[in-house]
């Protein structure tokens, strides 16, 4: 088993195309360097050096990451990782 | 070119009018490649802000599952200007996330009459598109 990581339309040129891709990691920083190992550039996207990107929502499960521990939240084999693009403007 | 039917056109108006002087948001939501909008869905503007909107970080999640497991889209993406043109800001195009949504921008600046325009919003360009209203889309043409 792994970690499900659903990545949005925007996102998904660095994925091949993929709509989900998995990984592995005890937290949220980890998975998300272990992905960068396949998806060179993904990283970026989502952090940068303040954490998790503004403009970025995280969803583990049904939580946003935000409300749980940020790129420190544990995560585990059969949990699923959402990315969503924040939906905003002025 | 957007296609649009008049009944969603004055939800998504009546949205803007109802929440003026804050900026009103939400998506229409239709079948994945249909480019057809067909679900309106008004979301809450977590900003709850006259110059800045952004969907509330849950609402946007549960909608976003829905559309998933209803094999569809955010068709049309839309939110309000009630002090300025319906034009995209500058932070609508550095924030735009959707490459293949319609982003509307509807002003409620002027108490009589509302602007309803339409864009694509690309990698930092935009481009606006012409609007068509219509009664009733026309039926599903058989493949």
């Amino acid at each position: 088993m792994a970690i499900e990581v659903r990545i949005p339309t925007i996102l998904r040129n660095y994925t091949d195309g993929a709509k989900a891709v998995e990984g592995g990691g005890a937290t949220l920083d980890e998975l998300i360097a272990d992905l960068e190992t396949r998806h060179p550039g993904l990283r970026d996207r989502l952090v940068d050096e303040k954490g998790l990107r503004r403009f970025v929502n995280v969803y583990l499960n049904d939580e946003d990451v935000r409300f749980l521990g940020g790129l420190g939240t544990k995560v585990s084999d059969g949990d699923t990782v959402t990315v969503l693009p924040a939906v905003a403007g002025g | 070119m957007l296609t649009i039917e008049r009944a969603i056109v004055d939800q998504i108006v009546a949205h803007a009018r109802a929440d003026h002087p804050d900026e009103a948001c939400g998506v229409v939501a239709g079948a994945a490649g249909s480019d057809r909008p067909t679900r309106f869905i008004p979301m809450a503007n977590a900003e709850r802000s006259p110059t800045f909107y952004r969907f509330d970080s849950m609402e946007q999640f549960k909608v976003w599952r829905e559309m998933d497991d209803r094999d569809e889209e955010p068709v049309v993406i839309y939110h309000s200007h009630t002090a300025t043109e319906a034009y995209p800001s500058r932070t609508d195009i550095s924030y735009a996330s959707e490459p293949n949504a319609h982003y509307v921008l509807v002003s409620t600046r002027d108490d009589d009459e509302t602007e309803f325009r339409s864009y694509r919003i690309v990698a930092g360009k935009v481009d606006e598109e012409q609007v068509r209203v219509v009664e009733a889309y026309e039926p599903d043409s058989v493949d």
